[in-house]
């Protein structure tokens, strides 16, 4: 079997039994996604690669602990999110919900960027993803985890230790909010996608 | 607050629904109305979140209504959007980096395999010990007055013929307060935190020693 066809079970396994090497298989398989993730948590790519990087590194020393109850990528992401949490209150970032006025302000403020920046960039993913970084960080969380990260609304509670029907909500209120900042910045765009 | 302005507004709406009940009649209005938004319902329509009898009922509207037509076909555009966004890559060495990284480490033994649980069981014998102690403390603290002649109690204890025990609660009490003295000082308070900060080292040894034995064997 060629070890890319391993399943991350069988790769974790194999790691567990001395086989250091295939661990690059699972950082391969995952670090977009991980990246990602906490790239829309930093907003800086220098920071995010490295907070990416020892993940996968808390990741390989705790492998022991994964009992296989979940898939790979949910427990990796609990990681994830614990390890981005960690870095927004050394960076003394406010975490909360959009709805407080603070977020509402910081947001403003991170807006004027992006947008010049997707202006520049007419491509479709390029204004999807300016968009999202305009949103708080859980709003880019929930939305990242369901359409990118292949995880149910179950498996984003767990991540999030929230109940399935609470990451429903969060999940209907993040492509709300999408919707009216992509409505409001990014108007032109959406008018040329839907003449296309 | 937010909790009780959430809970009445959730009260209010559950009501305004029973409410229309009375007064819509017409049953496409009343299938259009259930207490979720258009919008809500229309997510959980294209998420595949929704029970056969609501995915009819919506297919019905779908079939129907321009309104609901409409918004469908933008929420539409968005999922293709939110599927279309592409996934952000790390540098080229970003495997490599990872893996010279985990060459440092080894992988630590399953927690279950060191954290036993008579050592939970100890620390919260330890916790338990500590709360008892200063609930003592605390009691010890507080000072014991003798009721005032006008008191109603006191009156009461007049009518109750007089067995000493005045004179032994008033002994205990002495003792009581001369405890909290000799407790309040701030050599005694030192003391304490040097135990229980000994307490922390020596548990944390004890975990370290645990640790390495189990990474031996």
């Amino acid at each position: 079997v060629a070890q890319t066809e391993l399943t991350d079970t069988e790769i974790i396994n194999k790691v567990l039994h001395g086989e250091q090497a295939l661990y690059a298989h699972l950082v391969q398989r995952y670090q977009q996604y991980v990246f990602t993730l906490v790239l829309r948590f930093t907003d800086n790519r220098e920071d995010a690669e490295e907070i990416s990087q020892d993940i996968f590194v808390k990741a390989y020393r705790a492998l022991a602990d994964f009992r296989g109850e979940s898939k790979f990528s949910t427990w990796l992401y609990t990681i994830v999110r614990t390890s981005c949490i960690t870095f927004l209150r050394k960076k003394r970032l406010n975490i909360t919900s959009i709805d407080s006025e603070r977020t509402v302000k910081e947001l403003e403020n991170r807006d004027s960027g992006f947008s010049a920046n997707a202006m520049e960039q007419k491509s479709r993913h390029a204004m999807v993803n300016a968009a999202i970084r305009l949103l708080s960080p859980d709003d880019t969380q929930v939305l990242t985890l369901f359409y990118k990260g292949e995880q149910s609304l179950e498996e984003i509670g767990r991540i999030m230790g929230l109940e399935p029907n609470t990451v429903k909500v969060k999940l209907h209120r993040a492509r709300h909010r999408l919707k009216d900042t992509m409505e409001k910045h990014f108007t032109y765009e959406l008018k040329d996608l839907q003449n296309d | 607050m937010s909790s009780r302005i959430y809970k009445t507004i959730n009260h209010l709406s559950a009501n305004l629904q029973n409410w229309s009940d009375l007064y819509i009649t017409d049953p496409n209005i009343k299938r259009m109305n259930t207490g979720q938004t258009m919008d809500d319902r229309l997510w959980d329509y294209i998420d595949g979140n929704c029970e056969p009898a609501e995915k009819a009922t919506i297919e019905e509207l779908l079939a129907a209504n321009l309104d609901w037509q409409r918004t469908y076909r933008e929420l539409l555009n968005m999922q293709q959007l939110l599927d279309s966004s592409e996934l952000d890559a790390p540098s080229l060495r970003f495997t490599k980096t990872v893996m010279e990284k985990i060459a440092q480490h080894q992988v630590a033994p399953a927690t279950q395999s060191y954290i036993n649980k008579n050592i939970i069981r100890g620390i919260g014998a330890f916790f338990l010990t500590m709360i008892l102690g200063f609930v003592i403390y605390f009691l010890a603290q507080v000072k014991w007055v003798a009721p005032t002649s006008d008191d109603s109690s006191s009156r009461l204890l007049k009518s109750v013929p007089d067995l000493g025990l005045e004179n032994k609660i008033n002994t205990a009490s002495k003792a009581l307060n001369s405890t909290a003295v000799a407790l309040n000082s701030t050599t005694i308070i030192l003391t304490m935190a040097v135990v229980v900060i000994m307490g922390f080292v020596w548990l944390d040894m004890y975990l370290q020693r645990k640790k390495a034995q189990s990474a031996n064997s």
